[in-house]
């Protein structure tokens, strides 16, 4: 598949994913995160500094993609403004661990085809932000994420609407959002 | 946390809520221009020869001064809450204040006797415009500033000096009303020194509130 096939591809699952469909979301979500991670390394390598904490920009930039996913234009396109989003959290990133400077980052189509395989991390950015939260807030993002449980099992289990569940969610990764925004300060 | 724990979390919620981002945008500027258009008509209001002076060309193309600058900007900011928005092309939208202003700054120098050029630019109002501009414009710049923070502008400080430019555009358009100095001498000195001042405090607030 070319390059400007999978965009289109990608662009479709997006809005599938606007219109609320869960699992193209996550299945797009994950390609995302592929190709991020392989422009990360990249970029990290040519300035220089270690890959240790590349997937901490990957799921940065997914956590952007998400907050921000309504400043796509909704166009045939959507790796350009991936690639912007990436690009910018990857500069942020190489800034805060004082790469004195970083070699341009090569266009993010290019990378687009690069599978990755899985990733070993643990003690991330993302666990010591989260920890930081409310307990309310923590409680959700941890039942949700590391147990797999939906929405709707979440609600039940701590006797809230799914609605507020949502809520509560959508405003626990703005701030977590928000906290890692300030790590780069 | 792995990748796919975070992904788990974020893939439960795919559908936006609430308004577009274009339509808080436009609820945002007007929200921000009526707030500015009371406070103006509260403190000073337009002048009492308004009804004469909109006769006379020079007062009339102040108006088209301010409105060339607001309504570009405005669309420009719109524009920069997407990361992929370029500025530099979109930059060519300050020509057309530009132009407007340059164009009545020739006229006036070749229609008023240099001996006059002076007194024109010096006008009797200096002082207010720099001061009312700037205060007329903190209503829409902070309603542009707060809504486009649920944007991702490529370059915040750019994002939010175009917001001052837009916020400066409709303070100076509601100002021009009340002001007597209708030369473009005037205008081009005064209304743009204003203006700079709205735009600097922008880019300054916009590094800082824009960033994400």
């Amino acid at each position: 598949m070319g390059e400007g096939q999978i965009d289109e591809e990608w662009a479709k699952k997006m809005r599938a994913a606007l219109a609320g469909d869960e699992a193209i979301y996550r299945q797009l979500l994950e390609e995302i995160a592929r190709s991020v991670r392989a422009m990360a390394r990249g970029a990290f390598a040519r300035s220089r500094v270690g890959d240790a904490d590349v997937e901490d920009v990957v799921q940065e930039t997914l956590l952007a993609i998400h907050l921000k996913r309504d400043t796509w234009d909704g166009g045939l396109r959507l790796a350009p403004w991936v690639g912007a989003i990436a690009r910018h959290k990857i500069i942020d990133a190489l800034r805060r661990r004082g790469a004195r400077q970083y070699a341009p980052i090569e266009d993010f189509e290019a990378v687009i085809p690069a599978p990755e395989g899985d990733d070993p991390h643990d003690l991330s950015d993302a666990d010591r932000l989260i920890s930081q939260l409310p307990a309310r807030q923590q409680d959700i993002v941890r039942s949700i994420s590391l147990q797999g449980q939906s929405i709707a099992a979440t609600a039940a289990r701590l006797s809230m609407s799914e609605g507020a569940v949502r809520v509560a969610l959508h405003r626990a990764l703005k701030s977590l959002a928000e906290a890692w925004r300030r790590m780069s300060q | 946390m792995k990748t796919s724990d975070l992904i788990a979390a974020l893939a439960v919620d795919p559908k936006p809520r609430g308004m577009a981002l274009g339509q808080r945008f436009a609820i945002a500027l007007a929200f921000g221009a009526i707030v500015s258009a009371c406070a103006f008509a509260l403190m000073v209001g337009p002048r009492h020869d308004i009804a004469r002076a909109m006769g006379s060309m020079r007062f009339d193309w102040k108006f088209v001064d301010t409105i060339a600058l607001a309504a570009p900007t405005g669309f420009l900011a719109w524009r920069l809450l997407r990361p992929v928005a370029k500025a530099g092309p979109w930059m060519i939208g300050l020509f057309v204040p530009a132009i407007a202003l340059g164009g009545s700054l020739a006229m006036e120098l070749m229609m008023t006797p240099s001996d006059l050029w002076l007194t024109k630019l010096v006008g009797s109002n200096a002082l207010h415009c720099l001061m009312l501009i700037p205060l007329l414009s903190i209503p829409p710049l902070a309603a542009l500033l707060f809504v486009m923070r649920a944007g991702a502008p490529a370059s915040p400080r750019i994002a939010g000096a175009v917001a001052g430019f837009a916020a400066a555009g409709l303070a100076a358009t509601l100002y021009a009303s009340n002001c007597t100095d209708d030369s473009p001498l005037f205008v081009a000195t005064w209304y743009t020194l204003a203006t700079a001042i709205v735009v600097a405090a922008g880019a300054i607030l916009g590094d800082r509130l824009l960033r994400w």
